[in-house]
């Protein structure tokens, strides 16, 4: 927890003390692929011919103007988009080269695979124990015992444990915005993921909170897949290893993110993160 | 200035204040009318003597406690035969209860006031409470014991209240052997007659069935008969003894010991005896059946019916307004085939309840009730089971009057819910099913108990339907006794609101009763503020618990 360390403001790409070098996107294992994924809402096109490889173990990061999709596509890989009623999807979605919008896919089964942390901190009005414990309740595990274990290992994992360690069952809802998040996080977690969806996780918090969230996402990569959705393009260069950009529906680009935001191929992409527009 | 004050919405609020002060006003002012006139009937009141000139003109004495005074006009006292010697154009009439059915017919006079010639409050004037014919007012002569006199004149008194302490407990015990050991044999040996009928209907009746029957008939026969013989002794036990009273004609009477209930002299009594008095009149009214046509004694079997059927009314109506709430919010497609349904139930709070009576008749006692006793009852028949009215039915009728009322505030309460917090649940592998189970639901659960305060507020103050699907004006056992299966969802019961309609309206006794409507009405609000109470107590809790996240 190093909480002295402000966040910072400018492009520094090896913020965190990260030295790896770029991702090779044409030899890495992939996790996640959408082939030419068109999305309707009713009428309306919301997403275009989307083509994108997402690395397995990796931190890849959507950006993009607002209304550009991002969070659309980011929510047709736990196919949160189902509760939409007007919604229509055509191409392919592939998780670990099957597609999750095949019908013979069990929604549930593959949103216990495919976790998500909203945008807004939603804990349950229950106890923090069993927020973490509600997604290994909801596969019949009840044994006193294994949920302890969970419990605690999903909280440190989520950085959370040693704030709440002494009131794991007073409400949630008396944690602060960030412990909230966390909590989400932890909650997430517990249930063993592949891959970990955040809808601008840090957004609704202060920047403290924020910095302890991206601390959180780098901690987590060793062992999960995550895609993050942010408006921040410095939170995207801290802690992403590609990144996409989305404009208007279609995805402009999409490569390392040293590079992409270093070295862009596209101009709409450079316009963008120079600040020209959005 | 006034324009711009009228301009300034000012004038509304002020009306809409006043309005609700008003409606405040009224309640209040008419709760506390219920209370002082229904508390005051059990304070003792003090016995006069009044020296009267009767019609006839002959004077005479009247004894009794003084209810009420008005003032009539001359004519009418002409009209009723008196002959006035002056000419006041009103006189003072005053009502007097005066007791004694037994001797004079009925228990209330009126008496002109012109006509009193003297009136006093004679010390030794006993008042008697009675399980027949009402009150007794007059004076004690002796007490019998098998027709010997023991006791006369001032001793009476001594030797009458404790062998008045000895007559009541024998009362009780026998009370206890009838209602209990031997009501509970009365239901087995029902039970066995049952049992035998349906192994005639099944063809089993074996010669070793019915002799195994016979065998356990014989074992409660002499069970019966022996409490009988008890019985048959504490009845010598408790009619041996007997005062002799003369009223105020001068008539003796002869008053039996066994039917008596208290013996008190209101006009000696100090403050505190007549608070005693007051609580023990008042505990008999909440804990102890009705005597004589409901007119007096206590209305316990009307509260406990009441409490009973609203709480079966509850357990039936939460769970029907609540899937049917999830169904039309969170199943079905929000089209216009819904939003009629929806209309549709909103109305279905508007029918008059009677007409859900009727239904409840049609539908329930006699389809469901007269077929479930074809199926399941048939060894009972002719007589019905369950197709005749009963606190079930009752229940059910209410449950389907008021569950648009839970319908409505579940459907408010689900859509207060955040999306987000259903997004949650659903991100960690929950189905819709489970998201609503595990955590919509337990959020929704204070808005449901809105819903059901709504119910039961409406619910027990019900009558009209009732009467026509269970409530009678006196039930001879509760619905919930220690006799297998302790729950008889069959048996007819009491009603406050119909007790109230009962002793009110339908009584041979009116003056008597009419204090008794108000102390029955104040009841009947009572029990519905504290169901009322009880409810929203949960509701605050579940709230606290599940506070949203509306931060």
């Amino acid at each position: 927890m190093s909480s002295q360390q402000t966040p910072t403001h400018s492009i520094d790409i090896s913020a965190l003390g990260r030295s790896e070098s770029g991702v090779d996107l044409s030899t890495a294992e992939v996790c996640l692929e959408a082939k030419q994924l068109n999305l309707f809402y009713g009428e309306k096109q919301a997403l275009y011919d989307i083509d994108l490889k997402i690395p397995k173990q990796k931190v890849t990061a959507f950006i993009g103007p607002s209304g550009c999709g991002k969070s659309t596509l980011l929510r047709c890989m736990n196919r949160m988009n189902d509760l939409v009623d007007s919604v229509r999807i055509e191409g392919e979605l592939l998780l670990d080269e099957k597609d999750i919008y095949n019908k013979s896919v069990d929604v549930a089964e593959l949103r216990r695979r495919v976790g998500m942390v909203f945008q807004k901190p939603n804990p349950f009005p229950k106890s923090i124990y069993e927020n973490v414990a509600y997604g290994l309740r909801l596969q019949g595990i009840n044994d006193r015992r294994t949920l302890d274990d969970v419990v605690e290992r999903a909280l440190k994992r989520a950085a959370l444990w040693d704030e709440v360690r002494d009131r794991l069952h007073d409400n949630a809802l008396g944690l602060s915005g960030g412990q909230q998040q966390r909590l989400v996080i932890a909650r997430a977690v517990a249930i063993e993921p592949e891959v970990l969806l955040l809808d601008e996780p840090a957004s609704a918090l202060d920047p403290i909170s924020t910095l302890k969230i991206e601390e959180l996402i780098y901690e987590l990569k060793d062992k999960y897949t995550i895609v993050i959705v942010t408006h921040n393009m410095q939170q995207a260069a801290r802690v992403s290893d590609c990144t996409a950009f989305m404009y208007m529906g279609k995805l402009i680009e999409f490569g390392d993110t040293n590079q992409l935001f270093t070295n862009p191929v596209e101009k709409q992409t450079e316009d963008y993160i120079t600040g020209r527009y959005g | 200035m006034i324009r711009h004050w009228i301009k300034s919405g000012q004038p509304w609020i002020w009306l809409s204040a006043s309005t609700v002060s008003i409606s405040l006003i009224l309640v209040f002012g008419l709760i506390l009318l219920i209370a002082s006139r229904g508390m005051v009937h059990f304070w003792p009141k003090e016995l006069v003597e009044f020296q009267y000139t009767e019609r006839s003109g002959q004077t005479g004495a009247v004894v009794g406690e003084l209810h009420e005074t008005e003032s009539v006009s001359a004519e009418r006292l002409r009209d009723a035969g008196f002959e006035l010697t002056d000419d006041d154009p009103f006189y003072e009439r005053l009502l007097i209860k005066t007791g004694n059915r037994d001797v004079g017919g009925q228990d209330f006079r009126w008496i002109v006031g012109k006509r009193i010639m003297q009136q006093s409050l004679p010390v030794n004037l006993v008042a008697i409470e009675r399980r027949e014919w009402g009150n007794f007012y007059g004076y004690l002569q002796s007490i019998k014991e098998k027709d010997q006199v023991i006791a006369e004149g001032e001793a009476v008194t001594q030797e009458l209240s404790a062998r008045l302490r000895r007559a009541l407990a024998i009362h009780a015990q026998i009370r206890e052997m009838e209602k209990g050991d031997i009501g509970e044999i009365n239901y087995a040996m029902e039970r066995l007659r049952l049992k035998q009928r349906r192994l005639e209907l099944d063809g089993e009746d074996t010669a070793a069935n019915l002799q195994a029957i016979e065998q356990e008939r014989d074992l409660y026969q002499e069970k019966y008969n022996k409490l009988q013989t008890e019985l048959a002794i504490l009845y010598e036990d408790i009619n041996r003894d007997s005062v002799t009273a003369t009223v105020a004609s001068g008539q003796v009477v002869e008053i039996p010991l066994s039917k008596m209930v208290r013996v008190y002299y209101p006009n000696v009594m100090p403050l505190f005896g007549k608070m005693g008095f007051y609580i023990a009149k008042l505990w008999e009214f909440v804990s102890d059946e009705p005597r004589e046509a409901n007119t007096e004694g206590g209305v316990f079997p009307a509260i406990f019916g009441t409490v009973m059927m609203v709480m079966i009314m509850s357990v039936m109506v939460t769970p029907f307004g609540v899937v049917a709430a999830v169904y039309l919010r969170e199943y079905a497609s929000q089209g216009v085939l819904t939003r009629t349904i929806r209309i549709a139930v909103n109305n279905l709070a508007g029918v008059p309840s009677i007409v859900y009576g009727v239904f409840g008749l049609g539908f329930f006692v006699y389809f469901l009730g007269g077929n479930i006793d074809v199926l399941f009852y048939p060894e009972a028949a002719p007589a019905p089971t369950f197709g005749t009215p009963g606190i079930l039915w009752s229940s059910l009728t209410l449950a389907i009057l008021t569950v648009p009322v839970v319908i409505v505030a579940t459907e408010e309460g689900l859509s207060r819910i955040p999306k987000s917090i259903r997004e949650g649940s659903l991100a960690l592998g929950a189905t819709k099913a489970e998201t609503l189970w595990r955590t919509v639901l337990p959020m929704a659960s204070p808005a449901i108990m809105t819903g059901l305060i709504l119910a039961i507020a409406r619910a027990a103050g019900e009558v009209a339907p009732l009467m026509l699907v269970g409530v009678v004006k006196l039930a001879p056992s509760l619905p919930l006794d220690a006799n297998m299966p302790f729950l008889h969802l069959d048996r007819k019961f009491m009603h406050l609101g119909f007790h109230i309609y009962d002793v009110g309206f339908q009584s041979p006794n009116v003056e008597a009763a009419r204090p008794l409507v108000y102390a029955t009405a104040l009841l009947l609000v009572v029990v519905i503020v504290i169901l009322n109470l009880s409810a929203i107590a949960i509701r605050n809790h579940l709230r606290e618990k599940y506070r949203s996240l509306e931060q």
